[in-house]
């Protein structure tokens, strides 16, 4: 019994401060679609395990889907279960879709009567959420995009092109034009920048089914870009993050960004 | 060269696949299969060069008519070679090259060697490709490499194991 208190009490102070402790994941039904018009559908969760929904549905409040010519398109049947939530699609236009949840905002932290508070919001919702009289508190700038790619027909770049805020990745290989075997090129930026040294995650679905991760860890070079060998056809997850102290936020300490993507492998 | 495109014209009102010099064949098979559910498989033929890019799209088999899962361009890049290669950057149906899925047995096709998409390939090696896919069953490519030109015609053939039978190609001299 008391193995079992420590045990929970170290799980509850391992949880780093992030909100995202577990990995989060958008997966698409399928990336690769031809005819008029065919229907993608995608399911959003939060879970440690790649592609189980076995946790936490992940909000679809802030999704951002960019179509090939480079509109905005909204996504249909949104839906949130108990721990995933889902939305579809109709690729009406034929190139490359960029299907996105983009999390802007901030995260705080201060000692209110003697307790430990903690707050997640808007950077505009800071001074009304937050008491006057906090004291030890920390707001951090957060900004977070989780996504996919999907095309219909030929693969386009449209869709691709960086918007300059928080992590992107930008193809030097199209993330739809990806084969077992081959090696991928894609280029991370930072604020529309490309940036080294960025630390880099690689996981292939599927992990209920082995023994250990199989992580592939790669760094970004001075040009911001990093390769993977696919040596499986399958559902890859990519994570990244970056922290700096460039932040517009009023008395915040830095600004996290994160970035996950999930890119699928085709066999030849 | 007038007398040339009379002589197309000859042959294409009256539907006759008569034999010119210049015409490359094929013979595909798709196999008889006991299955419990079976389906037409959809077959692309194509030529591709050293680099494996689409020189010559020869056939491509599919459902044409629509259905309740819509058309049957759906299932495309289930031709996953073909759709990489060449078919996702196509407008369907192409003129001369799509047409509808084909029962079992031996299929003997004849490529004419229009405005000389064959004979004008630079010299090289190539390779006709075969990939065939079908609806619950498997999917199967089969490559039968050449070289162009070459100064005697070329008899090639090759069988696939499950969704192809045998297939053989003849490619004329070059002169």
């Amino acid at each position: 019994m008391n193995r079992l208190l420590l045990s929970l009490a170290f799980l509850l102070t391992a949880i780093p401060s992030t909100t995202y402790a577990h990995k989060v994941w958008l997966l698409p039904s399928q990336t690769v679609f031809s005819g008029p018009e065919p229907w993608l559908t995608v399911d959003a969760a939060v879970s440690n395990d790649l592609f189980y929904f076995n946790h936490f549905p992940l909000g679809l409040d802030n999704l951002v889907i960019t179509a090939p010519d480079g509109t905005h398109v909204d996504a249909e049947n949104k839906a949130k279960g108990k721990y995933r939530s889902v939305f579809d699609l109709p690729l009406t236009q034929r190139g490359t879709y960029r299907v996105a949840v983009v999390n802007d905002g901030a995260f705080a932290s201060w000692e209110e009567n003697g307790k430990r508070r903690r707050w997640r919001g808007s950077a505009a919702a800071i001074e009304s959420e937050i008491p006057a009289d906090a004291t030890n508190l920390r707001i951090t700038e957060s900004f977070g995009r989780i996504e996919t790619f999907v095309t219909n027909g030929a693969p386009s770049l449209d869709a691709l092109q960086p918007v300059g805020k928080g992590i992107e990745l930008i193809p030097v290989t199209h993330p739809n034009d990806l084969y077992s075997g081959e090696t991928a090129t894609f280029r991370f930026l930072v604020n529309g920048q490309p940036q080294k040294d960025m630390e880099i995650v690689v996981i292939q679905g599927g992990t209920r089914y082995r023994n250990s991760q199989e992580e592939i860890n790669v760094t970004t070079n001075e040009e911001g870009e990093f390769q993977v060998t696919w040596d499986e056809p399958g559902m890859y997850w990519i994570e990244t993050s970056h922290q700096d102290d460039e932040t517009k936020i009023k008395n915040a300490v830095g600004r996290r960004m994160s970035y996950t993507g999930t890119f699928e492998v085709l066999p030849q | 060269m007038m007398n040339r495109i009379a002589l197309m014209l000859g042959i294409a009102l009256l539907g006759v696949s008569q034999t010119t010099a210049e015409d490359w064949k094929a013979t595909v098979e798709i196999p008889r299969l006991n299955v419990s559910e079976y389906h037409r498989p959809y077959v692309a033929i194509w030529i591709q060069d050293e680099n494996r890019k689409c020189v010559a799209n020869l056939a491509v088999w599919y459902q044409l008519t629509k259905s309740g899962e819509g058309e049957g361009t759906k299932w495309l890049p289930d031709l996953r070679q073909w759709w990489r290669r060449s078919g996702r950057s196509l407008e369907m149906p192409v003129d001369g090259v799509s047409s509808a899925t084909r029962p079992a047995g031996k299929h003997e096709l004849t490529f004419d060697d229009h405005k000389q998409r064959f004979s004008k390939l630079p010299a090289g090696k190539y390779s006709l490709m075969v990939e065939a896919s079908r609806e619950v069953g498997g999917r199967e490519i089969v490559e039968l490499p050449f070289v162009w030109p070459s100064k005697t015609t070329q008899k090639l053939n090759a069988a696939g194991k499950e969704e192809l039978g045998e297939i053989t190609f003849v490619i004329p001299s070059s002169k």
